[in-house]
């Protein structure tokens, strides 16, 4: 990798990258508006992008509305992650014949899915990918379905140059500012009401390759420097933090605390954070046979810790009150996880805030166990 | 000849470690050899209970009779080991049925005798329900594991 | 992970509800595994379950495995005919401690059906004989009737340097054995706590008290192991659903030092 250079590309470039990674074959995905949000669904040109929207998201809430000016990636998060890409929702893992009792496993005839590249990815997206890819394909035993999918996935990543109030990637290190290297291409979306223009950056061999062929002029220092500000100012906005200081110990030692009792008031063990948390990784496994039971299939889907299903042991589930279900999701989203792989499991994206429809914070709840409510939503 | 061994055996019963040897003399002066065939009853639940045993050879069940089916034995005793605590507390019944399984050696001591001596000798009854009351607590601790039934099929 | 189908060879009524199930490799495939490692064993569009393997892990060429059948997917395990298939994954997890544990005395001590997954190692230290010094096999079953590998436990108790003591929770009068929960048994022990290792499966309960019995008796916590259950489902720590504290049980258990797990073991609905 030659050295980093940045440059600048005027924001119609967007459509030229798009077509230089579609010229490669890739599936391109990155956000579009979609049932009065933005989600993460197939581009096909520029026009694809959700140009002059943004979104107002607070504890329990979500809204798309207008900008006042033209930018393309002028929102912060919408409810999906890319996981949705590598680990999806739901997977065929196989058919089978079943004779008599006698089964047999039939070759898949899926053509494999073409390399993706994903448009718009944020810093704290791109530490849940690298979080999911320890999780589901670094250790002792990889997941070939996420492996085959995130081989070979191009990213271009697009720096926030706004925090929503729900966001507090600051505190979990992981953005709002794009770490070098971590993704192919790296975005900063400026000046957007006037004459609107990207500081780009490769950060890999192919993405200098597919950088080269934009038309772009090398940034200047003022203009590196406009940039690195308005990243900057992302992160000095964010209003919610989470204190990560012996976080884990603090999650484990209050194993039996009354906050439990409080939040289980209000979680509706709907799973929804589990769902819009971007490394989540629980899966559960389905078997199904058509009535002769000569055909079988078995899929997989994502699962939730918030099911009384999930902790099935014969004889009955292990957690059966919503106090244990959100004590496990949060303890291993913030503690257990550090034991298994070395990081908290959380990048701090907020989601789980926005979609929770009872509005709980992970960030407030943490700092309960600590006895000192900070509420995060409270102006300053 | 039979009065020296069986202070042996009750001096030399963990039961009895450290307890005084003028105790140990109280207790010999209830006690007696006694000896059950297979299959015969030591008590029944309701009699009167006014011994307790140290087993020394053989195994002893304790029952219990449900009316429409047979006995079912909830323990079984072995060498060294005490048999019936009943004999300590009031009303003095036995709440189960106890049999020998096997031919089985005991000494017998005589409660009544003993209620009597622990009246008059509080050390003796302090000692004595001190180890009791260990008895019972074990028994207490089985018979709660026993009552979660832990390998049923739920 | 797909599973590999395994032909039936037998399968062996052991009590009112308890099978084993003898599987034929296909060809070419051999039957390896570590004592207290478990499969996943599959029945083609009805589920997949955990079952321990409970066979001889000398002898290879087959695979063999105690199920009791408690629901809709461990009877159409115990109902497949010789000669059907029954999907197998794995062995997974780590088992008993049995090359650590040589030279030392063992106490195997099963609760139920937790005698399945201990069976291996009692026949590992047979046919290791002078690896090991004493054999103790504590095991307790609900009734006489429940009794798992009777037989064998019968034979195994005339073997040299060899004890075994079965119990009941409830007997008949006919039965002549020892009644009383598991941990009545441990009076008969004599124990060389500083020289014993102890492997322990059963109902959690079961374990614990177990486990409480034989710290009281000076055995040491790093050499006392306990077979846990959680869901397992995927069996290879990427599903999530057996997790027990910072455990993967799949992959970082079944069998685990009570010092390692002693924190948990109390905690409700963790």
């Amino acid at each position: 990798m030659a050295d980093t250079i940045r440059v600048r590309i005027v924001a119609d470039q967007i459509g030229q990258l798009i077509r230089s990674l579609a010229h490669r074959d890739y599936a391109i995905f990155g956000p579009a508006v979609k049932d009065g949000a933005i989600v993460y669904d197939r581009i096909e040109e520029i026009g694809d992008l959700p140009r002059g929207l943004t979104d107002h998201q607070e504890a329990g809430r979500y809204s798309l509305v207008p900008r006042q000016d033209q930018a393309l990636f002028g929102y912060v998060l919408g409810p999906q992650s890319w996981k949705k890409y590598f680990h999806p929702a739901r997977v065929k893992l196989f058919d089978a014949r079943n004779d008599d009792g006698v089964f047999q496993i039939l070759p898949n005839t899926a053509s494999p899915a073409r390399p993706v590249a994903l448009l718009g990815v944020r810093a704290c997206e791109l530490a849940a990918i690298a979080m999911q890819d320890r999780v589901l394909q670094n250790g002792p035993y990889a997941d070939r379905i996420y492996a085959a999918r995130r081989a070979g996935a191009f990213l271009v990543a697009v720096q926030c140059t706004q925090s929503a109030p729900t966001c507090f990637c600051h505190s979990m290190g992981t953005g709002p500012a794009v770490a070098a290297g971590t993704a192919d291409i790296t975005l900063t979306e400026m000046d957007v009401a006037s004459d609107h223009w990207f500081l780009a950056e490769a950060g890999t061999d192919r993405g200098a390759e597919v950088l080269s062929e934009l038309s772009f002029a090398p940034a200047t220092d003022t203009q590196c420097r406009a940039a690195d500000e308005a990243v900057a100012l992302a992160r000095t906005g964010q209003r919610r933090h989470l204190d990560t200081a012996g976080l884990r110990d603090l999650l484990i030692e209050n194993f039996e605390h009354p906050r439990w009792d409080e939040v289980a008031r209000r979680c509706l063990v709907c799973a929804n954070c589990t769902m819009v948390c971007p490394t989540c990784f629980c899966t559960d496994i389905e078997d199904a046979s058509d009535v002769s039971g000569t055909h079988a299939e078995r899929w997989r889907r994502w699962d939730s810790c918030f099911t009384t299903s999930f902790s099935y042991i014969h004889g009955g589930s292990v957690r059966t009150s919503p106090k244990a279900r959100y004590r496990q999701w949060i303890t291993h989203k913030l503690a257990t996880w550090i034991d298994q792989f070395g990081t908290p499991g959380c990048v701090g994206c907020g989601r789980c805030i926005t979609w929770c429809p009872a509005g709980i914070d992970i960030t407030e709840e943490a700092q309960a166990l600590r006895g000192t409510v900070n509420h995060g939503n409270t102006e300053s | 000849m039979e009065i020296q061994s069986l202070e042996n055996i009750i001096a030399e019963h963990p039961f009895f470690a450290k307890l005084d040897p003028a105790h140990i003399g109280l207790l010999v002066g209830c006690a007696s050899n006694v000896r059950f065939e297979p299959g015969k009853y030591i008590f029944r639940e309701g009699e009167e209970a006014n011994h307790f045993y140290l087993i020394r050879q053989g195994r002893v069940s304790v029952e219990i009779s449900p009316p429409q089916r047979r006995p079912i034995v909830v323990d079984t005793l072995d060498e060294g080991e005490i048999l019936g605590w009943s004999w300590l507390v009031p009303p003095y019944q036995w709440r189960f049925h106890a049999r020998a399984v096997d031919s089985t050696r005991a000494i017998a001591l005589d409660g009544k005798c003993l209620r009597e001596k622990c009246e008059s000798n509080k050390e003796l009854g302090y000692e004595l329900l001190k180890r009791f009351s260990q008895i019972v607590g074990g028994r207490l601790d089985a018979t709660r594991l026993q009552l979660l039934d832990l390998y049923a099929a739920h | 992970m797909r599973p590999v189908p395994w032909v039936v060879r037998q399968v062996t009524k052991e009590t009112p509800d308890t099978f084993t199930l003898v599987l034929d490799p296909p060809k070419g495939a051999r039957g390896r595994f570590t004592p207290g490692q478990f499969s996943m064993l599959w029945v083609c569009g009805v589920g997949e379950l955990p079952i321990s393997i409970s066979g001889d892990p000398t002898r290879p060429e087959s695979l063999t495995y105690t199920v009791r059948s408690v629901g809709a997917a461990t009877q159409s395990l115990v109902t497949r005919q010789a000669g059907q298939t029954v999907g197998v994954r794995g062995p997974f997890g780590k088992g008993w401690p049995i090359e650590a544990a040589k030279g030392r005395d063992i106490i195997v001590a099963a609760g139920g059906i937790g005698l399945a997954p201990l069976r291996p190692v009692i026949y590992h230290v047979l046919a290791n004989r002078s690896h090991y010094g004493r054999l103790t096999v504590l095991y307790g079953a609900r009734n006489p009737r429940d009794i798992l590998f009777r037989k064998e436990l019968a034979a195994w108790a005339k073997l040299p340097d060899t004890q075994v003591f079965s119990t009941v929770d409830y007997g008949g009068v006919s039965w002549r054995g020892h009644v009383g929960v598991v941990t009545t048994l441990f009076k008969m022990l004599r124990l060389r706590p500083v020289l014993t290792t102890a492997m322990v499966c059963g109902p959690e309960i079961m374990m614990r008290v177990v486990a409480r019995e034989l710290l009281a008796r000076g055995l040491s916590g790093d050499q006392l192991f306990l077979s846990m259950e959680r869901n397992m489902k995927c069996a290879i720590g990427l599903c999530g659903h057996c997790q027990w504290g910072p455990h993967f049980v799949c992959k970082d258990g079944p069998v685990f030092p009570f010092s390692q797990i002693a924190p948990l073991l109390d905690r409700y609905e963790l």
